[in-house]
């Protein structure tokens, strides 16, 4: 879940009234957020770096807000603002327009075809007569960086750059070229580097070198130029110096390249939504062209608004509540879907704007319904559903209940070994073994044992693998105490009522097996079919688990008795 | 028992004098170690209120080993002054005609307990020598008891076949038990608190009218993992670093065909009634082998069953072990048992969901709980269930729950009027605040401590 750090105080001032903290808590509570943590600046460097660095950061209040990972919405100081406003009925949701330039033809990005090999899809948009503060200015930083940490998946799906538009000029080319052709000043450095010199640059960079695989191995690499040459960024990984953004950008141009494009188009609409707020023509966002290799031109962003049709009658009967159509309506406007009653029957209308990317089906307006109804506010009901209780054969609790044996460990040991050697357990001999190593202070006899599944492969299943559920027990004491574990087995057998003698019933024969000391190790059949083996534990197998006891151990497949 | 003779002898003294005895005394007119009076003190003692010892600690003198040498043969400089000839010396002239041997006799004073008449200044010069050392001897103030009687009747310590066979235990005096020693330990087996604790869940599922999922499959694919549950292949925890994956067997190689079909279309470009994801499915992805991530795959082909025949409503539970790739710390390791529960059925509401979770988590004897919308890709509307903590004073987050999207079950072939809610919470969670652990890896895993395991008590949730 994607966490956003915003300053307490700019967002009460925003949102127009203050709150307790614990007012606040219970807001985000109602809306699916979780206010995480109340810190500071200051509080954090001094928990990260030590009291002496943080002497000089400031004390102002952050709020750090758990986010649900599909409302990109949400991510930036003015999303969380605006849907909170709409939800207590203060604001009205804002119509976002996409306009033509006031004057003169949109911007142009035109892909080549060589974009196809490593990274295809490019769209774009211009963000006109924007007036950043630094407030304004790190939130749009801070919101790149969420946005790429989520549904960008840490810039492999798509990467957003950020231009100031009046030191380039159009058209754009979106292309690809060996890393050895490209030649720029990137974001923040102070001389010119070839994309290969970048990459070497950026190996030590903590937080670029995440990005760096996701091109690294590709022949060419993309690159964004201006029509002089000039390089605005090589996506993923960075942006060019000149068309940095600063403070007194007023025009900027956005590009966000991808191997995704829904999720570009996306990325694209979240940024010019949030941020056009700023724009001299609030929530208007100019338009921008992209030409793709074989020619087709698409216009961006999309701000697309789709409309859904959907009854009360299908809200009221999924969450469960009886609510007329237009306060049916009326709970849903409050979640940023404009609705209303068409006058049909009980149908609404609802409109989905292009920041409700998460609002992919009838089911996700109906919990938007609830959410704003209030999920608390429910009847809670019982279902009628007649259902008769069945339950799995579980051998392991009436052994644990019988056999002399002093306890079940339930025993997560293919945890270490899923870590160490990177294979699920066949056998649970070791970790009984390991579990003895472990408590070796405890008094003598140690009697241990575990039924569990270990993970076999088999072909004839749909994975190629399957569990096998296993019974394993181990005697350790002054003496090997083979009859203690053979008497485990009578008892066991016997409480499956499976009888002693050969054929129809179980018994045991000398077998060589190197875990167990050479005479002491006997094979179980049941029903003529090997089903384990028991004995005394080889002295070097015992000294390799670092015990010094002599030991004797059984494990058996008991599949055949489920 | 300590030597009948001595303790009636003991009794005997005590009879004659008013006040007591002091048993360093009577050890030694009677000649005998202090000990086997101090034995006969303690079995006197065992009788009841036969005689009142009293502990006293008393100091004397004695000499060390050094300090009887030279009581016995004189000091070193006494010894040095008699083993020198006289004609042997040229400084004969010089000695004195004889010496006397303080030392000595100061020593010869402590060995015939005549210590009073030496200084206190002197014993401790003479302990600093290393020939006198302070000896604290402990002994017994002996006096009469509230039931003090010459005579002694054995006291038997059990009622034996003899005795119950020809009465004679109408005549015997048996020894009082000790109510406050611990009894023997019987032999017997311990279950781990975890496997405790899920017992109690199956308890409390099967009262509840849920059948028990066959979880007997740790390896899963990515498709029933993920895709079935309508979970996106670029979605976070399909990554290496969440998940998993296998290397051998590394993809699963059987599918129902059609249903794979239908869940690649709702994934791709949506339908029933969605709008999908709209990206580029693809079966290689679905194939992936993982160590399953969630019980909740299982949920997927039990329903997945369920709809490949005539629709009859259910409920399904699953206590198993999932898979994480996480950073392992004090409440995290990469492996824990999810406890799940699913019901199936015609028109199922929100409400309905809120209200069986109320009823099963009072069950486990929580009654105050809220619901947080939140954020599951498989279920909407999804919600996180919190409870009121009484000791911290707080809401904390007890489980989640959710509807199940109809993008994971119209394409199953699921009625469409059919609605499917569940709930899901980890095992070790409520087993580490019951049992009082703070580290997970004492609670699984090899580094189980036994005695834990040995001394917990048995499991009643909902108290």
């Amino acid at each position: 879940m994607p966490t956003v750090g915003v300053k307490r105080d700019l967002l009460f001032k925003a949102l127009g009234r203050t709150y307790t903290d614990e007012e606040f808590d219970e807001l985000c509570f109602e809306f699916g957020l979780e206010l995480d943590e109340i810190t500071s600046e200051k509080e954090i460097i001094s928990r990260e770096q030590g009291d002496s660095k943080a002497s000089g950061a400031s004390d102002t209040i952050l709020y750090k807000i758990d986010v649900p990972a599909n409302r990109y919405d949400l991510l930036c100081l003015e999303g969380l603002v605006r849907g909170l406003q709409v939800f207590k009925n203060t604001l009205e949701a804002p119509r976002y327009r996409r306009v033509s330039p006031s004057s003169g033809e949109p911007q142009k990005l035109v892909i080549t075809k060589e974009t196809a090999a490593v990274r295809p899809h490019a769209v774009a948009a211009v963000l006109r007569n924007i007036t950043f503060t630094q407030e304004r200015y790190d939130s749009f930083i801070e919101l790149q960086e969420k946005l790429h940490q989520n549904i960008c998946r840490l810039r492999s799906l798509v990467a957003i750059g950020t231009h100031d538009l009046d030191t380039i000029s159009g058209p754009f080319t979106y292309t690809a070229k060996p890393p050895g052709d490209i030649s720029f000043k990137p974001l923040n450095q102070t001389k010119e580097y070839t994309a290969t010199q970048l990459m070497s640059l950026y190996k030590t960079d903590s937080h670029l070198r995440h990005y760096l695989h996701i091109i690294e191995d590709k022949p060419v690499y993309p690159v964004i130029y201006d029509s002089n040459g000039i390089v605005l960024s090589m996506p993923p990984i960075i942006n060019g110096d000149h068309s940095k953004i600063t403070l007194k950008t007023k025009n900027v141009f956005i590009e966000c390249t991808a191997t995704d494009v829904t999720k570009a188009k996306i990325v694209l609409d979240m940024m010019v939504t949030m941020f056009s707020e700023y724009c001299s023509q609030p929530f208007t966002v100019e338009e921008a062209e992209v030409v793709y290799p074989d020619g087709k031109t698409y216009k961006y962003p999309e701000l697309a608004y789709r409309k859904e049709k959907l009854s009360s009658e299908f809200i009221n009967r999924k969450v469960g509540i009886n609510e007329s159509t237009e306060k049916i309506a009326q709970l849903l406007t409050r979640m940023c879907l404009l609705s209303q009653a068409t006058g049909v029957g009980d149908e609404i209308e609802v409109e989905i704007p292009p920041t409700r990317s998460d609002i992919i089906h009838a089911c996700d307006i109906m919990e938007d319904a609830a959410m704003a109804y209030g999920f608390n506010n429910i009847p809670r009901t019982t279902p009628r559903t007649y259902t008769v209780a069945n339950q799995q054969f579980v051998p392991s609790l009436f052994l644990g209940h019988s056999c002399p044996l002093r306890q079940i460990v339930a025993h997560l040991s293919s945890l270490t070994t899923l870590c160490h050697h990177q294979v699920a357990r066949t056998t649970l001999l070791p970790g009984l073994l390991k579990t003895i190593a472990a408590n070796r202070k405890m008094p003598l006899p140690l009697k241990l044992f575990e039924i569990s599944d270990v993970v076999l492969k088999d072909e004839t299943k749909d994975v190629g693998a399957r569990n096998s559920r296993r019974f394993c027990a181990v005697y350790y004491n002054k003496s090997p105490g083979f009859e203690v574990i053979h008497g485990l087995l009578d008892r066991t057998m016997q409480l499956l009522e499976v009888k002693s003698v050969r054929g129809d019933g179980y018994h045991i024969q000398a077998a060589d097996d190197s875990t167990f000391f050479p005479g002491r190790c006997a094979e179980i059949f049941v029903r003529g079919k090997s089903v384990g083996r028991l004995g005394v534990l080889h002295p070097d197998v015992i000294n390799r688990f670092e015990l010094t006891m002599p030991c004797s151990a059984l494990e058996m497949d008991i599949e055949p008795f489920l | 028992m300590a030597d009948t003779g001595v303790v009636e002898t003991l009794l005997r003294l005590i009879e004659k004098v008013d006040d007591g005895v002091d048993s360093l005394e009577v050890a030694a007119s009677l000649g005998v170690d202090h000990q086997v009076i101090v034995g006969a003190v303690k079995s006197l003692q065992a009788l009841g209120d036969i005689i009142s010892a009293e502990l006293r600690s008393s100091k004397h003198w004695e000499l060390t080993e050094e300090g009887t040498e030279i009581a016995e043969q004189g000091s070193h400089e006494a010894r040095v002054f008699s083993s020198i000839p006289l004609e042997g010396l040229a400084q004969s002239e010089l000695m004195v005609e004889s010496i006397d041997d303080q030392v000595r006799e100061k020593l010869l004073l402590v060995k015939k307990a005549n210590t009073a008449q030496l200084e206190e200044k002197e014993k401790n010069e003479l302990k600093k020598r290393k020939l006198l050392s302070e000896v604290t001897v402990k002994s017994y103030w002996i006096s009469k008891g509230i039931s003090f009687s010459t005579t002694i009747t054995k006291q038997e310590t059990e009622l034996t076949p003899e005795m119950v066979a020809n009465g004679s235990w109408k005549e015997k005096k048996f020894k009082p038990y000790n109510f406050e020693a611990m009894g023997v330990a019987p032999d017997c087996g311990h279950l781990h608190p975890l496997m405790k604790v899920r017992t109690q869940f199956r308890q409390i599922f099967l009262e509840m009218g849920f059948t028990e999922m066959p979880t007997n499959n740790f390896i899963e694919s990515s498709f029933w993992n993920f895709d079935s549950l309508f979970q996106p292949q670029q979605h976070p925890a399909r990554d290496q670093h969440d998940t998993f994956f296998l290397s051998d067997p590394a993809l699963a190689h059987e599918f129902p065909q059609d249903y794979l079909e239908r869940v690649k279309k709702v994934h791709s470009e949506g339908g029933f009634g969605s709008q999908g994801y709209k990206y580029d499915w693809k079966i290689e992805e679905a194939q992936k082998n993982i160590l399953r991530t969630h019980t909740t795959a299982v949920s997927a082909r039990m329903l997945y069953k369920l709809a490949q025949q005539k629709f009859t409503p259910v409920k399904y539970f699953s206590i198993d072990r999932v898979f994480r790739n996480e950073t392992l710390d004090a409440t995290h390791l990469a492996e824990f048992h999810q406890i799940e529960g699913v019901v199936a059925d015609y028109g199922l509401t929100l409400g309905d969901l809120m209200g069986i979770l109320h009823q099963f988590f009072t069950k486990l004897g929580i009654t105050k709980l809220r619901f947080k919308p939140a954020y599951n890709p498989y279920t909407e509307p999804s919600m996180e269930v919190f409870s009121y903590h009484e000791g911290l004073k707080k809401w904390v987050e007890v489980g989640n729950s959710g509807v199940f999207r109809p993008e994971m079950l119209l394409p199953m072939g699921l009625p469409e009027d059919v609605s499917v809610i569940a709930w899901g919470l980890s095992l070790e969670r409520p087993t580490m605040i019951k049992y009082g652990i703070n580290n997970i890896r004492e609670l699984v895993g090899h580094k189980v401590n036994l005695q834990m395991v040995y001394d917990s008590p048995i499991c009643r949730l909902e108290s």
